[in-house]
């Protein structure tokens, strides 16, 4: 389908793409951010979610200027270096039918924030944890961050003396109950990915190696758009679904194609590439993300999903009606509640 | 000393059970209506080191703290002779006759309570020796002094909920060793108790169990903590009473979510997250949890999130001492975070007002659209006190300036301007705000920690900046009319008076009292919040010595109202100490008295 076409009309929900644009980006001219901005509107705009329905969250630094840039019909909380994550767990609670996206960087999840990313992973909390991963610290211009490889070497800063903090083996490690990667400069990846991950229920991770075109755009650096493009491994390709549409998919061979039905009915269809993969397979994807540490591969695709994980939210018997509209009578106990409270301690 | 007059002690090891005993003592005297206050001293350690008990009754009410012991009970070896420094010359001491050292002073009047044979003859068992060996002393000091043995038992079974196979092996031990006691101890008249009628109406309750019920009845939806003494049973407490107070009995839901976070900066972050989504919520913590809650609570400031944060306080700087009490964190409070920014903070200072700032809190906060802070301390919050009643909330919750789709489309159709998130429409310094699932199509807003106009943009300009930090100043003078007013305790037109807060307004009434019988009359003033307002300024221009009483070393309040009233400066006169220990009167009158030498002479 010509997707230009389709972008004038307005969606199922009445909203054009227009309808999820944000302010005109003041992030560097070919900051692999800005394209990640867009897949964020149009993965949006194609789930045909009400914009007003999606909350963002971010941290301190250039990824989390970004969500400035989309969706502008979305409330929106820029919070605290490293603690995005905690205002989200905060928050999400008002109205359990809003859908979180956080947008963070690698300094602000894999740095400052590594404790709060990985406790929001560990008790799964719906939201949809973008890192926009380029390795270095833009706002201050140009120092490490933990996801520079060793030996890359700064203007300022001279050679990185230590090895790297993966974020999705950290996301898996903390049981993340989805964790993909995802390469910038491969704009409909991401958008597929993005789309299967606010589907999720729980909280899902989305490592996008986002390259900085003004600190670390260098050819041999693993940030870069050229080292990306080289080193690419996709696991598989990605396509997802919506509940109500058929699958198809085309140009596949029989026996190559995988699917992994997501909580809401939603599809996420895997075509098989060179190796055959398995993404709900825990201990393979902590073997594949080890593997491709060792041999230099920027492997990108779905890691691993367990759809059906309990969420946060399934912790507590919440209400139907959201928390943040009850009305001031339901939440103050009456007065003979008290006359008994008081009995209770003669 | 005298008829329900004195001071009794309790040392023990930490561990063995005594809290059982002390509490059932406490309860049993409170039950026989007489006025009556305890003081549990541990350490920061489970098992094994010493620990005491203090407790006090006084048929005039005052629960301050003492310095001495009319009688001491010695069950742990390694602080009896050391505790001895506190008894009084004419005091008496029940020891376990096992640890009976030789050189306690003969002039010492002394008991050896048969504590391992009273437990034979009981036929106790062994697993449980332990335990009940410190219900001999409940069963002695009952002979003693006079405590009733039926209300001794009410106590066991209000203690062990009326379970008979735990109620019956300790008041056997209880039972016998009161008839030990009475054979064998002759009772001397000054130590007595007779009941009176003061305690109708009144409970037996801590601060922090108070201060989660207030929040419970102040609506309170969502709250995020972290594990630190001597805050964690505020928290403990709300997982406690939300199955009894916010579980909807129709459909099982609950209107309260607690979560515990990975620490404190997380803590109050999800509490940041929570308040801005338009939920009641709250964080409990202390000193060193407050420390890491410090940029957050400026985020919170400069965004207008209205959130609650109790500290309970402790003593600091550092780890300190984590279960000793101190006012230490009243000017880390107060300047908190960087920047221009003001806190409005509740200084509670009793149990029952830990309830009452409970729910007032978050009405406060949710109608400045601010944070508040209150501060509590580890002698209210973790003591068990003899207060009145709970009181009902004699307002309704007050939710503030929140706009839901029908009030921004009434708001937008009538106003002739546009609604802006940091607009000032009723010129009070407080906007009004809409919340995450407000899906009216102008709902929405983006809030940051950042430079902003009044529509919620991004701005760096220098006008902007300073038009938002001189409104949100406006806030700080609104908040002089919604905090609790000070309560001026005693105003007769004295030249001299005093300024207190908190839980040191118990030793300084009664200071008050007893200078009153030296001829010394004082008046007094409680501050229960800041800002200040005009009623401290008029107590200040009414008095010619103001003394500030307050429990940290260098007279934090004191400092703050110099800041704030410089005319006055050279009125202040600080009494002020932190040793761990809550202040006595005893204390506070000498440092009163040593001044009055000093400056008037004799």
């Amino acid at each position: 389908m010509n997707t230009d076409i389709k972008r004038s009309y307005p969606n199922a929900v009445g909203y054009t793409r227009n309808d999820y644009l944000g302010l005109p980006t003041t992030l560097c001219k070919g900051c692999g951010h800005n394209s990640i901005s867009n897949m964020i509107i149009s993965a949006c705009f194609e789930l045909e979610i009400q914009p007003e329905k999606i909350v963002k969250f971010s941290g301190i630094g250039c990824s989390s200027k970004s969500t400035a840039y989309f969706l502008n019909k979305s409330f929106g909380f820029n919070g605290l270096h490293g603690r995005m994550p905690s205002l989200a767990e905060g928050a999400l609670f008002a109205d359990l039918s809003l859908k979180g996206i956080g947008i963070s960087g690698d300094g602000d999840t894999a740095n400052i924030g590594l404790s709060q990313f990985k406790h929001l992973a560990r008790r799964n909390m719906p939201l949809v944890y973008i890192v926009e991963n380029n390795g270095v610290y833009g706002l201050t211009k140009g120092q490490f961050s933990a996801t520079a490889e060793k030996g890359l070497k700064l203007k300022r800063q001279g050679e990185n003396p230590y090895l790297p903090v993966d974020i999705a083996l950290e996301a898996i490690a903390a049981n993340a109950s989805f964790v993909a990667r995802s390469f910038a400069g491969d704009p409909k990846q991401v958008k597929e990915l993005i789309k299967a991950a606010i589907s999720h229920e729980g909280t899902a991770v989305l490592d996008i190696i986002s390259p900085c075109v003004t600190f670390n755009n260098q050819d041999y650096s693993m940030h870069s758009y050229s080292w990306g493009k080289g080193h690419e491994a996709p696991l598989h390709e990605v396509e997802f679904v919506l509940p109500r549409e058929e699958i198809t998919v085309e140009d596949f061979e029989k026996g190559t194609l995988r699917e992994v039905t997501m909580h809401d009915g939603s599809v996420i269809v895997f075509k098989k590439l060179e190796r055959e993969y398995d993404p709900t397979n825990r201990t393979e994807a902590i073997r594949m993300l080890e593997q491709a540490i060792r041999r230099n591969w920027l492997i990108t695709g779905l890691i691993y999903v367990d759809p059906h994980a309990p969420t946060i939210f399934e912790q507590y018997s919440l209400p139907k009606e959201p928390l943040n509209r009850l009305a001031p009578e339901k939440l103050r106990p009456d007065r003979i509640s008290l006359d008994r409270i008081n009995e209770s301690f003669q | 000393m005298g008829i329900n007059d004195f001071g009794i002690s309790f040392s023990t090891v930490n561990g063995s059970g005594s809290a059982t005993a002390n509490n059932t003592i406490l309860r049993a005297i409170h039950k026989m209506g007489i006025p009556v206050a305890a003081r549990n001293i541990f350490p920061s350690n489970i098992q094994g080191m010493p620990t005491w008990y203090y407790l006090r009754v006084n048929r005039q009410g005052f629960l301050g703290r003492l310095e001495h012991d009319d009688i001491q009970i010695a069950m742990n070896p390694d602080t009896v002779h050391s505790d001895l420094k506190r008894l009084k010359p004419e005091g008496l001491l029940l020891i376990d006759e096992q640890i009976e050292g030789k050189d306690i002073p003969k002039n010492i009047e002394k008991y050896c309570m048969p504590v391992d044979r009273i437990l034979k003859e009981c036929n106790a068992p062994l697993k449980l020796t332990i335990y009940l060996a410190n219900m001999v002393y409940v069963g002695v000091l009952a002979s003693l002094i006079g405590i009733r043995i039926e209300n001794i038992s009410d106590a066991l079974n209000y203690h062990f909920n009326h379970q008979k196979n735990a109620v019956e092996p300790n008041f056997r031990v209880v039972q016998a060793a009161f008839q030990w006691s009475e054979e064998n101890i002759s009772k001397t008249e000054n130590l007595k108790l007779e009941p009176i009628q003061a305690n109708n109406q009144k409970i037996m309750i801590d601060g922090n169990t108070a201060a989660a019920l207030g929040a419970l009845y102040g609506g309170l939806q969502y709250s995020a903590w972290y594990p630190i003494t001597p805050a964690t049973s505020l928290a403990e407490s709300l997982n406690e009473f939300i199955p009894q107070l916010r579980i909807d009995p129709e459909t099982g839901t609950t209107t309260c979510v607690v979560v515990q976070a990975e620490d404190e900066m997380a803590a109050i972050g999800m509490v940041v997250g929570a308040g801005w989504a338009g939920l009641r919520a709250m964080t409990s913590t202390s000193g060193p949890g407050l420390c890491l809650m410090a940029e957050t609570l400026g985020l919170a400031y400069f965004a207008e999130v209205p959130i609650v944060v109790w500290d309970i306080q402790r003593v600091g700087p550092s780890t300190g001492l984590p279960t000793h009490t101190s006012q230490g964190d009243l000017s880390f409070s107060y300047f908190i975070s960087h920047g221009d920014k003001d806190f409005v903070i509740l200084l509670p200072g009793d149990v029952s007002e830990c309830f009452e700032f409970g729910w007032r809190a978050l009405d406060i906060a949710e109608e400045l659209q601010t944070p508040v802070i209150v501060l509590s301390d580890l002698e209210l919050g973790m003591n068990i006190w003899v207060t009145k009643n709970l009181q009902y909330p004699d307002e309704g919750i007050k939710r503030g300036k929140i706009l839901w789709e029908k009030d921004l489309e009434k708001k937008v159709s009538i106003g002739k301007k546009k609604w802006g998130r940091y607009l000032d429409l009723d010129h009070d310094g407080i906007p009004y705000r809409t919340v995450a699932g407000n899906l009216h199509e102008g709902a929405a807003y983006f809030t940051r920690g950042t430079g902003h106009d009044e529509f919620a943009h991004y701005s760096e300009d220098d006008q902007d900046w300073e038009k938002t930090i001189l409104r949100l100043k406006k806030k700080f003078e609104k908040a002089k009319k919604l905090i609790p007013p000070p309560e001026v305790c005693v105003q007769d037109s004295n030249a001299f008076g005093f300024l207190t807060y908190g839980s040191t307004y118990m030793p300084v009434l009664e200071s008050i009292c007893i200078l009153k019988e030296k001829g010394i009359d004082l008046d007094c003033l409680r501050i229960k919040a800041l800002p200040f307002t005009d009623v401290v300024k008029e107590y200040l221009e009414n008095h010619q010595r103001v003394f500030v009483v307050e429990a940290n070393r260098d007279g934090q309040m004191k400092d703050i109202l110099t800041i704030n009233f410089p005319n006055y400066a050279d009125r202040f006169v600080s009494i002020a100490r932190c040793n761990g220990l809550s202040l006595s009167a005893e204390w506070i009158i000498s440092q009163f008295e040593k001044f009055i030498k000093l400056e008037i002479g004799e």
